[in-house]
């Protein structure tokens, strides 16, 4: 008799590996996953858009030789100091602590070869990264770690941090492995202790009080400097809106492809929206109040290339800001270091142990053997490299749709590939006129 | 002895003033007519100045205050001397929520009582308060003192990491890792100190000491139900 031929062994979609490997985990340890990053899921992105381009019905810019401006002031609306930028493209928040001083100090190098800002983060100001910055915007967050009224007035912005993409609604954790001497006197914390953030600022609650608390901070600073407001892509039509009743001059949204330093894994892939999906009801909500372009916007999350910039800028976005995408400029999840990725039990490219400081780039760590592999002017200038391979990227893509600028790029350039990009984009699905939930369907 | 009033020069004025005035001015004494309630009066000083506000003001008075002596001559709204560097800032009536947060360092001394999350997130701060405080006080304090010379509410010192507490009345209750612990005599001399400073009349041996249990500093799911 003939055997019956087996059915080939078939895994779970719904428990497919990682999630048993997860379960796995939890099971022998106890307590959730933290790693670094953003959300790793796939999600509706950039990539789920399209530019037309230009034939007749749109007269195209000839690409060597016609300009197309990049630069974006940011600002405009209370600021006695308005602060100018030659590209569309900033360097995120990041703070001394979850990154290593040769870190910040490359950041600094590369964004101001390149024209452009770069932030401090959980943790204060250190002298590498404002020596070497020429325009530093100072995060000012819940725990006020390494707060004073000089660096305030040594920064050329403030950006208060509300909320971010990868964690909106949560604070910040540097595990103990990662506080060294220095980081543990910049914060004012006993060496080698678990550091956690608040989630809520401990002096302000509500959009009435950070009015205030705005109002305060541009007292200090002689209503110099321009005020950001950093929002995870939460609820953005509410939030920004609140943000501009406030007093914001600028609104930094990230949304959940914006990377942490640690959090939980279970945070970083269940809270929040994706970047898509929260750029057009900020751009309503900065319409609606007369305020678009007046208030900037500063999109991050996911930014890769100057076709992302192109289309944040085109859904009517004023700038955006990069932080993974830097990370891996200056060397992070290089392949250089495969072995020793492995030897932590990942690979190049998927390393997210952000937290536990043994960084083989020498970028996420406070080791001083490891921070040293990291030269800040060679690492300084391949991040200026990249900043300017993508703003000849968007200045390419605006060129072909007749942009003279960068910011006059127009949701009308664009179409969409998949309906779920349509709807979050709100711009017609390539081949058709139809925007979901316009026009009757 | 200078004036400023706030109904004619307005809280920028004020501050303009204030904050223009070189470090070594001989124009150290001014008085602050009028605060009406106002929000952020006398923020970010740096100077060694005497300033005397007559009335009550709102949030943020004497924010960031490095080197000055401010005296409150009426009630303070939230977050009076947040994030302090250094300098005195004394408050003769209550004071609303958040006094003192992040303080790195200076003297606050709220005569009458202060609100909640009194001390939240201090970093260096004295807080001396002759009446009570609110619930959330010390909340994730790291450094500096806070002495309570009524009562605490609920959950004082929560997830606190090393801030001194001393309190002479009654604790609603402790937050997540916040314990009783022994008053020395380090204590002793540290709180007299203190109370001597405040011009307070009660002695060191009336009050409790509370800190932190550390167990909580390094994170242990065998820990995880305090929170």
């Amino acid at each position: 008799m003939e055997k019956t031929p087996p059915t080939l062994p078939r895994k779970s979609a719904t428990f497919d590996d990682y999630t048993l490997s997860e379960i796995r985990r939890a099971a022998s340890t106890g307590i959730y996953d933290i790693r670094g990053g953003g959300a790793k899921r796939k999600l509706p992105h950039f990539d789920d858009l399209l530019f037309l381009g230009a034939s007749i019905s749109r007269y195209p810019l000839e690409g060597y030789r016609e300009k197309c401006g990049t630069n974006v002031v940011l600002g405009t609306r209370f600021a006695k100091k308005p602060i100018e930028l030659k590209i569309p493209i900033t360097i995120a928040g990041m703070s001394f602590g979850s990154l290593s001083a040769q870190a910040k100090e490359a950041l600094g190098r590369g964004a101001t070869i390149a024209g452009t800002s770069t932030t401090t983060g959980d943790g204060g100001m250190t002298v590498e990264e404002r020596g070497h910055s020429e325009i530093l915007v100072y995060q000012y967050l819940p725990s006020r770690y390494g707060m004073n009224p000089d660096d305030l007035r040594r920064a050329d912005a403030i950006e208060i941090v509300i909320g971010q993409g990868a964690k909106p609604g949560g604070g910040g954790m540097l595990l103990g492995q990662k506080i060294s001497d220095r980081v543990a006197a910049m914060r004012c914390l006993p060496k080698g202790i678990d550091q956690r953030s608040a989630c809520r600022h401990p002096d302000w609650t509500g959009p009435d009080d950070l009015e205030i608390k705005i109002n305060e901070l541009r007292e200090i600073t002689n209503w110099e400097k321009p005020i950001y407001i950093k929002i995870g892509g939460a609820r953005p039509y509410y939030d920004v809106a609140l943000a501009v009743k406030a007093g914001a001059d600028v609104v930094v949204l990230d949304g959940m492809q914006g990377g942490t330093a640690a959090t939980q894994e279970v945070f970083i892939e269940h809270v929040g929206q994706p970047t898509l999906a929260c750029i057009r009801p900020a751009v309503r909500a900065l319409q609606e109040l007369g305020m678009h372009r007046k208030v900037q916007l500063i999109v991050s999350g996911g930014i890769r290339n100057g076709a992302d910039v192109a289309k944040a800028l085109a859904l009517g976005v004023d700038a955006v800001s990069i932080g993974t995408a830097a990370l891996v400029a200056l060397g992070d999840n290089d392949p250089h270091w495969e072995s020793e990725y492995n030897a932590l039990g990942t690979t190049a490219g998927a390393y997210d142990d952000w937290h536990e400081g043994k960084d083989p780039a020498g970028i996420t760590t406070q080791n001083p053997d490891l921070a040293k592999r990291l030269d800040p002017v060679l690492a300084g200038k391949r991040l200026s490299n990249y900043l300017k391979v993508m703003t000849l990227e968007t200045q390419t893509i605006a060129r072909a749709n007749g942009k003279s600028h960068v910011h006059n790029l127009e949701p009308e350039d664009l179409c969409a590939l998949t309906v779920e990009a349509a709807a979050m984009a709100q711009v017609p699905l390539a081949g058709t006129s139809w925007i979901p939930g316009k026009g009757g369907y | 002895m200078n004036e400023l009033d706030v109904k004619t020069v307005g809280v920028r004025g004020i501050n303009l003033h204030l904050n223009g005035l070189p470090k070594n001015t001989n124009e150290k004494h001014w008085v602050i007519k009028n605060p009406m309630g106002q929000h952020s009066i006398a923020v970010g000083l740096s100077a060694p100045l005497q300033v005397d506000i007559n009335g009550h003001v709102g949030f943020y008075c004497g924010g960031m205050n490095a080197h000055a002596e401010l005296t409150i001559h009426g009630h303070a709204g939230v977050g009076t001397a947040e994030n302090m560097m250094s300098g005195v800032v004394w408050v003769k009536g209550n004071s609303s929520e958040s006094a003192g947060a992040t303080g790195n360092g200076g003297l606050l001394v709220i005569d009458g009582d202060a609100s909640s999350r009194c001390g939240i997130s201090m970093k260096g701060i004295d807080i001396v308060v002759g009446g009570n405080v609110g619930h959330m006080s010390a909340f994730m304090g790291q450094r500096g003192n806070l002495v309570i010379c009524g009562d605490a509410g609920d959950a004082l010192g929560d997830s606190i990491y090393e801030a001194h507490l001393y309190v002479k009345g009654k604790v609603a209750s402790l937050g997540a890792d916040c314990i009783e612990k022994e008053m020395r005599s380090e204590h002793i001399s540290e709180l007299e100190r203190l109370l001597k400073a405040a011009k307070r009349r009660e002695k060191p041996a009336e009050f409790r000491r509370y800190g932190s249990a550390r167990k909580l500093y390094n994170f242990s799911v065998d820990h995880a139900d305090a929170y």
